[in-house]
């Protein structure tokens, strides 16, 4: 092969793998695009802060809004000192050799590849027929029950299975870029393991841990497939009152005002609103999670 | 640590006493019934009323499954269903119609054809007529538009059209009723069904009733029976209603409540 | 030896305590995922030990062709609501795959190619800002792709392939490669970057152009990391819900034409779960689509873990 023509096809390759990375670059952006001009326009206080009316063509949707931080919270609450512990053991107490350790790390990039649809039938099988009936058994009058329907918490608790391994894979990595000096130093001047994780390690990952929790809330807020059947709600006049609760979500109500809507013209620009409240969300949160992750990942590099 | 498990229990438990009515079921009645619990819930400040949409199967489901309260349901329950209640709770369900809907037949609104036979439709949704030019139109195939097997419009129309013959392998399954309207509004060579409050930007087509005329399911031919696919909307309760149930199922028969019902686009039981 | 102090005992006993409820902790993710499989299992059971449900459906129903009306040939059906249920997954499957491949044709090369580029082309400003871009494509939640490819993509498709059905599997497919490129384009940079410069140096020193040594010397280096990244993408694909659910039109077709609408197996699941009797055969068949889901990604995913453990030690053994 001659010099010029190995020179064109080289550059011929270029341009097309460069071409791969602009068309995805280009998807993303007519995504935004579309939904910021068929959304932005129609965000306003209102639409944020009041209920959806008129059997959904009009009003706002601040009964979603609600539903999902609550839902969210309740998931981080629970998924983060699970999180963060597993990490802690598996980078910090588990000697590099252990059979255990490694049988946790199958299990969490096992439990990240389940699909979302299969997280809510273990919800449904799980907390809910199982866990809930038995509260029912136990506590409910015969024939009713309390527990063993679909609930805010059930949800929540299905979301924080889901999330777990985005917060170990984030906390192990924020571990792993806090140096090693520093735990021999603070333990060569007599501090214990849990002391030098509690003052030394963990503050130092706090930033990567954040990132973790931010991530797992960013998940939990876009993710519909397992709500499904754990508790979201088509349309409740009322916020939620206890985690007992049923409750509205974001990802759910564009899935309903996309599908089903009563009148599809009149709803669309109240769907690409919340389409684009949804994607505002979860992009800013993603947004903050990388932010803070490129800045750790570069102190990391420089420390090294 | 003792003290706040107490301290959350007691947080939570009194939520329990005053649970709201939870509604579950027929997508067809979802709008309606979400209208009157916003109506009811505006007159009556501290009750709460849950509704959520899925399908009649879901609520009838829901109903033996104890998870709801009410179940919305497009179709009546089958008499396997009523015994599945009857099984765990002892008690039969009662049926209560609290509103009447038509189901229409859309089609694009460019699509020639005006009327279809009940025989037309069910060659169409059985697969047996596949082109337009055979019941009267142009020729180009036909896209068929059904609903998720969970609706109660599925099983009405399963059971009135098809006879009970199973739908054509290649209908499009849409989990909702708008999902359907807006599918065949955008397709020229499209056909669907729903209840007549969602066809908008879409044709209805008459439907030739039994004396061999082509009505159009209008709040008339729907009260009068001149349009052969009508049918009651029902409310299921385990055993009599009672209680909050009851309060919201007497607001929904009321004047108030059936004038929801003509707003919305449905026809009133009384 | 002296003995220890009460309050260094006292010490030592705190430590082990922690590290003892750590470890316990730790184990919350092995028994997640127990917990899912035996769960989802335990509702899936009736199909093998209930008689009830073994009149209406069994293994060889699901998977065999079934002559369902006398003088008829046997065919594949997906009806279970029906006056005789027909619980076919073979239907299903051809969706799932249909539009899995779909989206696979679309989002490997793609996702390969982006790779490449960021790794070994694009100057360094340039990959510092187009990872983080491509990763945000992964944040977007999967309705609203969903969505967008509902209420845009598939007439934007329909205008351009002139399809029959709007919604089908092309509409899905190209739709999933949305989710399933970042997952292939994160994996296989990494694993680009991971092959040791020494590679990259000695082929350039040898007269090589960066091209030949990118195609030539780093993607095969790299391979086994860029097969786990497709092994990834094909099980984020099989089982992705909420973007068919919206977009594949969901008929049970068993066709090989990728213009008609498709059901795969986690739409029905989504589907048709909240209308069934908890304990019915319909349940029980939902959860046993479960259960196939399952495994498959579990296959997937292990099968991924051991392409990256042979990336991990050929890199290792040579760097």
């Amino acid at each position: 092969m001659s010099v010029a023509s190995r020179k064109t096809l080289g550059a011929a390759l270029t341009v097309l793998t460069g071409a791969a990375a602009a068309l995805v670059v280009a998807m993303l952006a007519v995504i935004l695009v579309d939904v910021f001009r068929g959304g932005a326009g129609r965000v306003s206080w209102e639409f944020l802060t009041s209920s959806p009316e008129e059997g959904m063509t009009a009003g706002g949707i601040f009964p979603a809004i609600y539903g999902t931080a609550v839902m969210t919270l309740i998931m981080t609450v629970a998924v983060m000192p699970v999180g963060v512990l597993t990490a802690v053991y598996l980078h910090e107490y588990a000697a590099p050799s252990s059979r255990m350790a490694a049988l946790v790390r199958v299990a969490v990039t096992n439990l990240a590849g389940v699909p979302s649809i299969v997280f809510g039938l273990f919800g449904l099988g799980f907390f809910i027929q199982f866990v809930g009936g038995a509260l029912d058994h136990a506590l409910s009058p015969p024939g009713e029950l309390h527990y063993g329907r679909p609930a805010l918490l059930w949800a929540a608790l299905t979301l924080a299975v889901l999330t777990l391994p985005v917060v170990i894979v984030a906390t192990e990595e924020a571990l792993r870029a806090v140096p090693r000096e520093h735990r021999d130093a603070s333990l060569a001047l007599g501090a214990t393991r849990s002391q030098t994780l509690a003052r030394v390690v963990l503050p130092q990952a706090l930033p990567g841990i954040l990132t973790g929790a931010i991530l797992a809330v960013a998940r939990g807020a876009g993710e519909v497939a397992p709500l499904l059947f754990t508790g979201v709600a088509y349309f409740l006049p009322e916020l939620p009152g206890s985690v007992w609760s049923q409750f509205m979500h974001l990802g759910y109500h564009v899935y309903v005002l996309a599908t089903q809507s009563p009148d599809v013209e009149a709803t669309r620009p109240l769907l690409y609103a919340t389409v684009f409240v949804l994607l505002a969300l979860t992009f800013a949160l993603n947004l903050v999670a990388i932010a803070i992750r490129t800045r750790t990942r570069r102190k990391a590099a420089a420390g090294h | 640590m003792k003290r706040t498990l107490i301290a959350l229990v007691a947080a939570i438990a009194p939520a329990l006493a005053s649970a709201a009515v939870t509604v579950k079921g027929s997508d067809t009645m979802v709008i309606l019934a979400q209208r009157w619990a916003e109506e009811y819930m505006k007159q009556n400040t501290g009750k709460r009323v849950q509704v959520t949409g899925g399908g009649s199967g879901v609520g009838i489901a829901a109903l033996i499954n104890g998870t709801t309260d009410i179940a919305n349901a497009s179709r009546a329950m089958k008499d396997a269903e009523k015994g599945k209640v009857r099984e765990r709770y002892n008690i039969l369900p009662t049926e209560t119609a609290v509103a009447k809907d038509g189901v229409a037949i859309y089609v694009n609104a460019a699509n020639p054809v005006q009327q279809l036979t009940i025989e037309q439709l069910a060659k169409i949704y059985a697969g047996d007529v596949t082109n337009w030019k055979d019941v009267g139109g142009s020729d180009a195939p036909i896209v068929l538009y059904s609903r998720e097997n969970s609706s109660g419009t599925y099983v009405f129309f399963k059971e009135n059209v098809l006879k009970g013959a199973d739908y054509a392998s290649s209908a499009q399954t849409l989990p909702g009723t708008a999902a359907v309207v807006n599918a065949v509004a955008k397709e020229k060579n499209g056909i669907g069904y729903g209840g007549a409050a969602y066809a908008k930007g879409v044709k209805e087509v008459k439907v030739v009733g039994a004396d061999g005329q082509g009505y159009t399911p209008s709040a008339e031919n729907v009260a009068s029976g001149k349009y052969p696919l009508s049918r009651p909307l029902f409310m299921y309760t385990r055993g009599k209603p009672s209680g909050e149930a009851k309060a919201f199922i007497d607001y929904c028969l009321s004047p108030a409540g059936q004038k929801i019902v003509t707003q919305v686009g449905y026809f009133p039981v009384k | 030896m002296a003995r220890p102090s009460p309050s260094m005992r006292r010490r030592q006993l705190r430590e082990a305590a922690i590290q003892a409820v750590i470890t316990l902790v730790a184990l919350t993710g092995i028994a997640a995922v127990v917990l899912i499989f035996v769960f989802v299992a335990r509702e899936a059971l009736p199909i093998f030990t209930s008689p009830e449900v073994r009149e209406e459906t069994d293994l060889a129903r699901m998977f065999l062709p079934q002559a369902w009306r006398a003088g008829r040939p046997a065919f594949f059906s997906w009806q279970p609501v029906s006056e005789i249920p027909k619980y076919s997954m073979v239907p299903l499957f051809v969706g799932t795959l249909k539009v899995t491949a779909v989206a696979m044709l679309v989002s490997v090369p793609v996702g390969v190619a982006a790779a490449l580029f960021t790794s070994e082309f694009a100057p360094r400003r340039l990959r510092e800002v187009l990872k983080p871009t491509i990763e945000l494509l992964a944040g977007i939640p999967s309705v609203v792709l969903g969505f967008f490819a509902l209420i845009v993509l598939a007439s934007v498709l329909q205008d351009a392939f002139g399809f029959t059905s709007r919604l089908n599997a092309v509409v899905a497919g190209v739709a999933l490669a949305l989710t399933v490129v970042p997952v292939i384009f994160t994996v296989s940079e990494d694993a680009l970057t991971a092959v040791p410069r020494s590679y990259r140096e000695a082929s350039l020193a040898l007269g090589a152009t960066r091209w030949e040594t990118a195609f030539k010397v780093v993607l095969p280096a790299a391979a086994p990391g860029v097969l786990a990244a497709v092994v990834l993408g094909f099980g984020r694909s099989i089982g992705e819900t909420m973007i068919v659910l919206m977009a594949s039109g969901n008929a049970a077709m068993t066709t090989f034409s990728l213009g008609d609408s498709v059901r795969t197996l986690p739409a029905t699941i989504a589907a048709e779960m909240g209308e069934v009797v908890f304990g019915g055969t319909h349940y029980a068949v939902l959860f046993f689509i479960g259960v196939e889901l399952f495994l498959f990604t579990f296959v997937l995913n292990s099968l991924a873990a051991a392409f990256v453990k042979r990336l991990v030690r050929r890199m290792a053994g040579t760097a």
